[in-house]
């Protein structure tokens, strides 16, 4: 595949790259600690456009290919995993979702406001009996007149504690299981919503997560998005594409953390001499680089792909499972290169190791893109 | 059957105090970064602080099945407890037994029974890791005192410990045989506790600097002759790695059977995860790595108590244990998805403690060295 990037492609990459560099790095030990981005840095990141990168210009977005969005993740990535995935929630789930799916009214509403990034969107899909199996919602938005009536939970709510409207996935027609479930936008005042504390995290710390509850909650019905008792259809279409973000994520936390390994392999001496001329460190460099290349290639392919509307799907999901794994195994083994000092905060990998770990759970766990590039095999190879 | 099975009901014992007295604050001591002090003297009632002495000194006198046991079972509900438990006996009560005059043991080791005495053991420095021999510490020979001065690292229990082992160059030509060892109390003018860490996991073992500033050491607290430091603690640390590896076995064992559970009761697709030929087969890896960890460690122990040559096995049960549960923490968040990323399942800290294990008491590359080194010097090659 040829990876030549346009002009505009290289000014996306370098300008993420240098935000990541000046603006990131130095406070990402402190988000970590903090559990927390400051709203500040919020605007900030919604001035420079990133939380309107794939909104139609018409709207204000950047409208960007998926080959420049990835490039974009990738570089904030090696920096603050946290804020790419509020990023990335923002446009590859919200903004996609109401560009695809919604009415006009819906467009011009919440558009302009998503891609200044005055407006933060949640994506609320998974609740705690519903992880993988999507399908198994419990969460309901009852047509009573004019309203939908939310009653249920939803969990793992990235960006909710500042987000202005919820993309939440709810049953509408019990009697129709999978086929009876739709998409509504819920504005964060909504009586009846409530939000959870933060939820404490292993890694991605500095990124809101939250559960969010309905109790009666009425939303108007014109909120709805997209077909009714289509929400599921409009779920999966929205991952699957979604997933290169993560992908890029994953590529981006490997790359940084690949990269504290080899200066501090050539830094640190022992038994007289940099720990780069040993063997073993430099078998593990070799490794973590290889995989690190193949993971980039899947997933710049796995965008290429997406943007001309060739088959993507399996391809998108090779990528996000290959690339997490890599995550963890280049976070795994950064941290062993560094020893004791990789086990402590001072050093960002320890944060990478943390970080790395979401990147096999999120927008579908390894196990789940295991079933769609199966799925999809098995399909492919159907006489 | 592996060693430890004729010691069933002793396992049951330790496992239920273990769960009633340990687990309960597991939790608190990994958020709150403290060693539960109320530990301190729960685990002194049961003569865990002297596992391995004989009962002159207040001792319990355990063979190293029992004391490995012993740290497994820790390790299952707590590791910081674990970890703290396995240095002192190992590397603080160990060594001075073995190495200290009559006078050395009856100061430090037949202590007050009625309160825990811990001993820290101070060989690593920031420039010397892996490559211990490389110990930069002076004591410099003055009349019936020595002059002590440098810093150590990563030392476990440094503000809990009443006494600690640390070794010191007494030879200034350099090499391995001018290293010796020194027994330094708490309140000696000069040394002093610096910075604690601030780590990834095993965050209520309570690690730190020791800093030594003109430390004026009693010829009399030198433990062994002047230049047998590094083979003291050569001889310390093989029989170190076996308790570091029985709490990555403990470790592992918990996260299994908490993955266990939850794959058999969690439900997706309408049935428990664990009806998944995915799920089980991750069940079933993790199972048989497990049972060869513990068969590696119970072996190692039993030829430690016949006072065979272990070193090569200990090595091998250190590197294999810490492997399998850096494998069977990980698949265990796997098993658990989003839960197995938030605190509240255990599994999230297990495998944040579990990285210590391929760190602590000799990294899996100096493991790996010193496996390698005595396979090669068992092989006679003709001239």
């Amino acid at each position: 595949m040829d990876f030549n990037f346009s002009e505009d492609q290289i000014l996306m990459r370098d300008a993420a790259r240098e935000f990541a560099e000046k603006r990131l790095k130095p406070i990402a030990e402190e988000l970590d600690a903090e559990s927390h981005l400051p709203a500040e840095l919020l605007k900030e990141t919604a001035e420079l456009g990133y939380f309107g990168l794939l909104a139609p210009e018409e709207y204000g977005g950047l409208a960007i290919d998926y080959l420049s969005y990835a490039l974009v993740i990738e570089e904030i990535s090696k920096m603050c995993a946290a804020l790419a995935i509020a990023i990335s929630v923002q446009n590859s789930l919200v903004i996609k979702a109401i560009s695809r799916y919604g009415s006009a009214e819906q467009k011009s509403k919440y558009l302009p406001k998503l891609a200044a990034g005055e407006y933060i969107g949640s994506y609320c899909l998974s609740e705690p009996a519903a992880g993988t199996d999507a399908g198994a919602l419990q969460c309901r938005a009852i047509r009573t007149g004019n309203d939908f009536v939310f009653n249920g939970t939803k969990s793992w709510v990235t960006s909710a504690g500042y987000a202005s409207i919820f993309l939440v996935f709810a049953i509408t027609d019990p009697s129709k299981g999978r086929k009876g479930i739709s998409c509504i936008i819920v504005e964060k005042d909504a009586k009846g919503m409530s939000l959870g504390q933060p939820e404490k995290k292993m890694g991605l710390k500095a990124s809101d997560t939250r559960e969010v509850s309905f109790v009666d909650c009425n939303v108007p019905v014109v909120q709805l998005l997209g077909e009714e008792n289509h929400g599921l259809k409009v779920a999966f279409s929205l991952l699957e594409a979604g997933r290169v973000g993560v992908a890029a994520q994953a590529l981006g936390i490997a790359e940084a953390a690949f990269a504290e390994a080899v200066s501090y392999a050539r830094e640190r001496k022992q038994f007289g001499q940099a720990i780069i001329e040993f063997q073993a460190t430099q078998f593990k460099l070799a490794e973590m680089a290889t995989r690190i290349e193949a993971s980039r290639l899947l997933t710049y392919r796995a965008a290429v792909l997406y943007d001309s509307g060739e088959p993507h799907v399996k391809e998108i999901s090779m990528a996000k499972l290959f690339s997490s794994q890599t995550a963890n195994y280049v976070a795994n083994e950064a941290v062993q290169i560094h020893g004791g000092y990789g086990y402590v905060k001072e050093y960002a990998v320890e944060r990478y190791f943390r970080d790395a770990r979401i990147t096999e759970i999120y927008e579908g766990t390894t196990e789940a893109q295991k079933m769609v590039i199966a799925r999809v095999l098995m399909q492919e190879t159907q006489h | 059957m592996f060693a430890d099975s004729e010691y069933a009901g002793f396992r049951t014992e330790v496992r239920a105090f273990c769960e009633s007295e340990i687990a309960p604050l597991a939790l608190e001591a990994d958020e709150k970064q403290i060693f539960p002090p109320t530990h301190l003297d729960k685990l002194q009632q049961k003569g865990w602080w002297k596992i391995q002495l004989p009962e002159e000194y207040g001792g319990i006198n355990y063979n190293t099945v029992q004391y490995s046991i012993i740290v497994e079972e820790l390790s299952r509900v707590c590791g910081s407890t674990g970890l703290t438990v396995a240095a002192h006996n190992s590397l603080g009560v160990g060594p001075i037994y073995s190495f200290g005059t009559p006078e050395q043991r009856d100061r430090y080791l037949r202590t007050d029974s009625s309160q825990a005495v811990l001993i820290a053991f101070g060989l690593t420095e920031p420039q010397a890791g892996s490559d211990a021999g490389g110990t930069q510490s002076v004591a410099v020979r003055n009349g019936d005192h020595y002059v002590l001065n440098g810093t150590k690292c990563w030392i476990t229990s440094s503000n809990l410990c009443k006494y600690a082992i640390v070794t010191a160059r007494t030879d200034k030509s350099g090499g391995v045989k001018g290293i010796s060892s020194f027994i330094l109390e708490k309140g000696m003018k000069g040394f002093s506790v610096g910075k604690k860490e601030n780590k990834m996991g095993c965050r209520g073992s309570d690690t730190a600097f020791l800093h030594f500033d003109d430390v004026h050491v009693p010829v009399e607290s030198r433990m062994g002759a002047e230049g047998e430091g590094f083979k003291q603690f050569m001889i310390t640390l093989d029989g170190g790695r076996i308790s570091i590896g029985a709490m990555a076995l403990g470790l592992a064992v918990g996260a299994f059977e908490v993955a266990a559970k939850y794959a058999a009761t969690h439900k997706q697709f309408g049935k428990p995860i664990g009806e998944y030929q995915a799920i089980q087969w991750k069940l079933a890896d993790m199972a048989t790595r497990i049972e060869a960890a513990r068969g590696l460690i119970y072996g190692a122990s039993v030829m430690k108590d016949k006072k065979q040559n272990y070193s090569q096995q200990s090595a091998m049960a250190k590197l294999y244990a810490a492997e399998v549960c850096n494998f069977v923490t990980s698949e265990a968040i796997g098993v658990l998805g989003g839960d197995g990323y938030s605190p509240r399942y255990p599994v999230e800290r297990m495998y944040r403690d579990m990285k210590l294990t391929e760190i602590g008491e000799g990294t899996s590359e100096i493991q790996r060295m010193v496996i390698a080194r005595a396979i090669l010097k068992s092989i006679k090659v003709d001239a």
